[in-house]
């Protein structure tokens, strides 16, 4: 079926129109295990894509891997023209990849607006020799509290400024850490399960967030159980089990596959699970 | 007992040039643990590099006392490079098993005879501190009052070391305030967070490592300053875990922390000195003899430290919500 994001048909590691990534060929083994092995991936630019797939399918090693958290066995990937192979974290970070954790690390012992400060990237005073001299760094060291101020106030954490991090509930953590991450304008985020733990009443304000990531240009790649997320703001679906790329997608279309939803979803993907149990009680009687 | 006497002694030791020394090493171990995170057990290595770079600067190379002060600050750096970047990598439990090592194989180094030409081997070195003694400026006589009365090279010993301590204070004030320092502290909490922040990770710590080494191997300078000789015996494990003990006392996380942590331990280490060996003179206490007071002191500090980690791992200054132990 034609889309507007790939080349061609949607088939797992198809081409796409214009892709920031492109990893090829990317495995990683544990022992004997083979947690990734990903033979062609490309991530839409401007899009938001989801990533899925049941628990030890590999999708949080390939965020570690493609973000130099961890080294592959094998292979290559390319962001925007760049070969990020071997590249190490911080430098895949600078160069506008900026990724999130599945456990939240907030950093709790520093206050909010010291943990959205350092998310900002170039800040002169950072260099042991230059943080001698205040009037070096003291301007951009405005513009960035400012800046900080202002997603503070889009994620609605303003009123927790001086706070220290770990005085904030899981869900808020998980805001400051997606606030924090774009502190340095970065071209594509990697948000690994960013609704886990987050309160129901947060879930919309999130997704709100990420959707408005996408309007500003920026690149999206989540990884995420919950379904009713990945149905309603990504663009693209990637669907992964075993290590491997098994099925993509526009989300309508992936979620139909009777084969993906059964095998990596469950079978009552779709159904709420009280509303089953009922069924079949009323069924047999 | 002569309750007088005791409280003056108490109290002359509250600016002594140990406590100095004391202080500084403290404050370079709350460069790498209150504000970083580094678990370096090995601080006595850092004092003894500089103490034996100072003294082998004078007596072998043949350099005024300026530069070999300068020389026992290069040594420091290089042996925090040679300790960094290795273990800089390693969790920080690890790293407290290798500073452990480290600080014992450089002290077995300087205690072997092999090496004794240069470093004195078990005797040490002394007359090393001519030129730092001719550069006193205070003519001869006494000087201060009651407690504080001191003969003008004790003057003279004391302003350098509490000088050191002040500009020490005032450089780990200055730039831990800045994003710098907040950087360090960040790593602290989780080094992979700040990492994907696009922070070198491994180039803060290692910096913080020398910066926390150099004002350790100052603090080794004013000890041996003070003392006359360096001996490799001073250099053991129960000197960084004075240190430990110091820092915690005061509070791990705080510039002040270390200097009046450093002050209430030696004026609790001379009082309680004083009054259990005096209640052992006048037989109050007859169950201890002369030579074990000393050993019991350090058992009550031992307690104090035990009693400190659990109750209060913040230090008297510091703030609870920014150092447990526990993160």
């Amino acid at each position: 079926m034609a889309n507007n994001i790939s080349v061609g048909a949607a088939a797992p590691g198809c081409k796409k129109v214009d892709p920031i990534l492109v990893a090829d060929n990317v495995t990683r083994q544990f022992g004997g295990l083979t947690a990734v092995d990903v033979a062609h991936l490309e991530i839409p630019r401007g899009q938001i894509t989801a990533l899925i797939g049941p628990n030890g399918a590999g999708k949080t090693t390939l965020f570690n891997l493609l973000t130099g958290f961890d080294k592959p066995n094998t292979g290559t990937w390319i962001y925007d023209g760049k070969n990020l192979a071997g590249v190490s974290s911080y430098k895949v970070a600078r160069l506008g990849m900026v990724r999130t954790f599945q456990l939240t690390k907030a950093l709790s012992l520093l206050t909010v607006i010291d943990n959205m400060r350092l998310g900002a990237q170039n800040q002169p005073g950072e260099n042991f020799l230059r943080s001698f001299l205040k009037p070096l760094w003291i301007k951009y060291e405005n513009q960035i509290t400012a800046k900080a101020d202002d997603l503070l106030k889009r994620f609605k954490l303003d009123a927790k400024r001086e706070d220290y991090a770990a005085a904030l509930s899981g869900g808020q953590r998980k805001l400051l850490e997606m606030a924090r991450a774009l502190m340095s304008d970065p071209k594509l985020v990697m948000l690994d399960e960013p609704m886990a733990g987050v309160n129901p009443a947060l879930t919309q304000s999130l997704l709100e967030h990420i959707k408005d990531l996408k309007k500003n240009g920026t690149t999206v790649l989540f990884v995420e159980h919950d379904m009713h997320m990945v149905r309603h703001i990504s663009d693209w679906v990637v669907v992964m089990a075993e290590g491997k790329i098994v099925a993509e997608g526009p989300p309508a279309i992936v979620m139909k596959d009777q084969a993906v939803i059964d095998a990596y979803l469950g079978a009552h993907a779709d159904t709420d699970l009280g509303t089953v149990a009922i069924k079949t009680v009323k069924e047999k009687k | 007992m002569d309750w007088l006497a005791i409280f003056n002694l108490a109290l002359g030791e509250l600016i002594s040039p140990l406590t100095a020394a004391y202080i500084l090493c403290a404050i370079g171990l709350a460069v790498h643990f209150g504000f970083t995170g580094l678990m370096n057990f090995g601080q006595a290595a850092f004092a003894a590099v500089g103490a034996y770079g100072l003294a082998i600067g004078v007596l072998t190379l043949g350099l005024p006392t300026w530069a070999a002060v300068i020389f026992g600050i290069f040594c420091a750096v290089v042996f925090a490079l040679v300790l960094g970047i290795p273990t800089l990598r390693l969790r920080a439990d690890y790293l407290a098993i290798v500073t452990i090592a480290a600080a014992e194989i450089f002290r077995y180094l300087m205690l072997t005879s092999g090496f004794s030409g240069v470093t004195g081997g078990s005797a040490g070195l002394s007359a090393f501190n001519e030129e730092f003694r001719a550069l006193n400026p205070f003519p001869d006589g006494e000087y201060g009052f009651g407690p504080f009365t001191f003969r003008e090279e004790e003057l003279w010993m004391r302003i350098v070391g509490w000088l050191a301590v002040v500009l020490a204070a005032l450089f780990v004030m200055f730039v831990m305030r800045s994003p710098w320092g907040r950087v360090l502290r960040g790593i602290r909490e989780d080094e992979d967070a700040v990492r994907s922040l696009g922070k070198n990770v491994f180039a803060y710590k290692l910096q913080a490592l020398i910066i926390g080494g150099v004002i350790a191997a100052v603090g080794g300078m004013i000890f041996v300053l003070n003392l006359s000789n360096v001996q490799p015996a001073s250099w053991g494990t129960n000197f960084t875990f004075m240190i430990w003990t110091v820092l915690l006392l005061g509070g791990a996380a705080t510039i002040l922390g270390p200097i009046v942590g450093g002050m209430l331990f030696f004026l609790l280490l001379t009082l309680t000195q004083s009054i259990i060996g005096g209640l052992v003179d006048i037989g109050v206490i007859n169950f201890l003899s002369p030579p074990q007071v000393g050993q019991v002191r350090f058992l009550i500090i031992g307690l104090v430290l035990m009693l400190l980690v659990i109750f209060r791992p913040q230090g008297i200054f510091g703030n609870k919500k920014e150092m447990q132990f526990n993160g």
